[in-house]
């Protein structure tokens, strides 16, 4: 639709944001990607995110949407006519949800803690971040993608934290890759889609803004 | 063909997994009556986890879970969109896309601050309680906006998803602000809150699938007496 009027509120590192891009990358949909200081929050994310001041924010013809699988989802619906992320059996759709929910409870929570945390503390999160790279693999089973010959919505939600795997390994000193050869296969696999590369960010490059997050926040 | 048995050829088995203690399963309840599907109700004791919620639900291994044809949906509101796809009358969320967005946000929201928030405000204690009953009355400030204006969260007469997912809050809250000592949904802080709970609650079938309020009583005492050992425990 030429007179869509698309922006998305972003910052570069985030694997919520890269959702956002590879989802509208997917549909083929044109942009205004506008780079936001969270240090400094500007006065159009204040506005267009009021209840949790946070990107990623998709506004589009002026009406803004927040949280990433809910923006996702949101692209899905809008830009029906192309690459649908969601399948349309009702019960597989409830799966691709649940599954999706099942990356946000469990990758970015222990993923954070893993670069957060020392100790105990860190070994029970790398503990729970295997685990449930392990259920991952079992769901994906001999999928090319979790949606099955094509990338879908749970492989939208999951695969941007590839980036952040380096950052966890070597802040976490361990092989992901050694525990879940599948996983990575599969991540590397997505990586040969144009859409996947140009959405997603260099994961030394994301390993630089967490060591420079632990440094802000005083974790050694 | 008659419209009831039309609707019960398309039905299929349908049974739910749940503890008639939780709000989560009381959501998949309410959708269900509005959509008329019956469904057999299986009572699980969370204290000994039966086979079957184990089998249907091996990841979380939690309720509610519906089983609809032999096949698990699981996390409630996962269950509420299967059911508004698997049977199309009486919809829940919106057409419009911008307003499913919008549904689907406020869901999160409630579930994430009002709910978690109003859990720490129950079973905290000392400062840290003061700290989540401070926190929780922002987040409720939000939902107070949200309703002004209207009966319901849906916007028009009939209930909708997030009225659903917000349909806590007329009992279950008011049993954890008893057993809590707190105080969240003040009528004078929140006022469309506080007339928008009373319409819901009014609604037969929502009353319908209540638990009864003494069982609810005994359940949270039950909670923070054990979470405040398990807390201890930790210490």
């Amino acid at each position: 639709m030429a007179s869509d009027q698309v922006t998305l509120l972003d910052l570069w590192a985030s694997p919520f944001g890269m959702r956002v891009r590879l989802a509208l990358a997917e549909k083929g949909v044109k942009y205004e990607y506008s780079e936001q200081d969270l240090m400094n929050k500007g006065a159009l994310l204040l506005q267009m995110n009021p209840v949790h001041k946070k990107i990623p924010v998709l506004v589009h013809n002026g009406k803004p949407v927040c949280e990433s699988l809910i923006i996702v989802q949101y692209i899905d619906e809008v830009w029906k006519d192309k690459a649908p992320f969601l399948p349309s059996d009702p019960y597989q759709r409830a799966q691709s949800r649940f599954w999706a929910d099942f990356v946000d409870k469990k990758i970015y929570d222990f993923g954070r803690k893993i670069w957060m945390e020392k100790g105990e503390d860190q070994e029970a999160a790398k503990k729970g971040f295997i685990d449930s790279l392990k259920l991952l693999e079992g769901e994906l089973g001999d999928k090319p993608y979790f949606g099955g010959e094509t990338i879908g919505y749970v492989d939208i939600a999951l695969v941007p934290f590839y980036t952040w795997f380096y950052a966890y390994e070597t802040i976490g000193n361990f092989s992901i890759e050694a525990e879940c050869p599948k996983l990575i296969g599969y991540c590397k696999r997505c990586l040969k889609k144009e859409t996947v590369s140009k959405s997603l960010e260099d994961p030394k490059k994301v390993y630089d803004f967490v060591v420079m997050l632990r440094k802000k926040y005083g974790i050694e | 063909m008659g419209e009831v048995q039309a609707l019960q050829n398309t039905m299929g088995e349908v049974k739910v997994i749940g503890s008639s203690k939780s709000l989560f399963c009381t959501r998949v309840e309410w959708a269900l009556k509005l959509k008329g599907v019956e469904y057999e109700y299986l009572e699980e004791d969370l204290l000994n986890k039966s086979t079957l919620l184990l089998q249907h639900n091996p990841v979380h291994k939690k309720v509610p879970v519906l089983v609809h044809n032999n096949k698990p949906v699981a996390e409630s509101l996962v269950i509420l969109e299967y059911i508004d796809e698997t049977w199309k009358h009486n919809s829940l969320l919106p057409e419009d896309p911008h307003e499913r967005a919008m549904a689907r946000f406020w869901a999160k929201f409630a579930d994430e601050k009002c709910l978690m928030g109003a859990f720490m405000a129950f079973w905290k204690e000392g400062e840290e309680k003061e700290k989540a009953i401070e926190s929780a009355l922002e987040s409720f400030t939000f939902l107070e906006k949200q309703i002004q204006g209207k009966k319901f969260f849906s916007g028009d007469d009939n209930i909708g998803y997030f009225d659903l997912v917000m349909g806590w809050i007329p009992l279950w809250l008011n049993v954890m602000e008893e057993v809590g000592g707190m105080k969240l949904d003040d009528p004078q802080k929140f006022p469309s809150l506080h007339e928008w709970a009373q319409n819901f609650n009014e609604i037969p079938l929502i009353k319908d699938c209540l638990p009864p309020r003494d069982a609810l009583v005994n359940y949270f005492n039950f909670t923070v007496n054990y979470n405040r050992s398990m807390a201890e425990a930790k210490q």
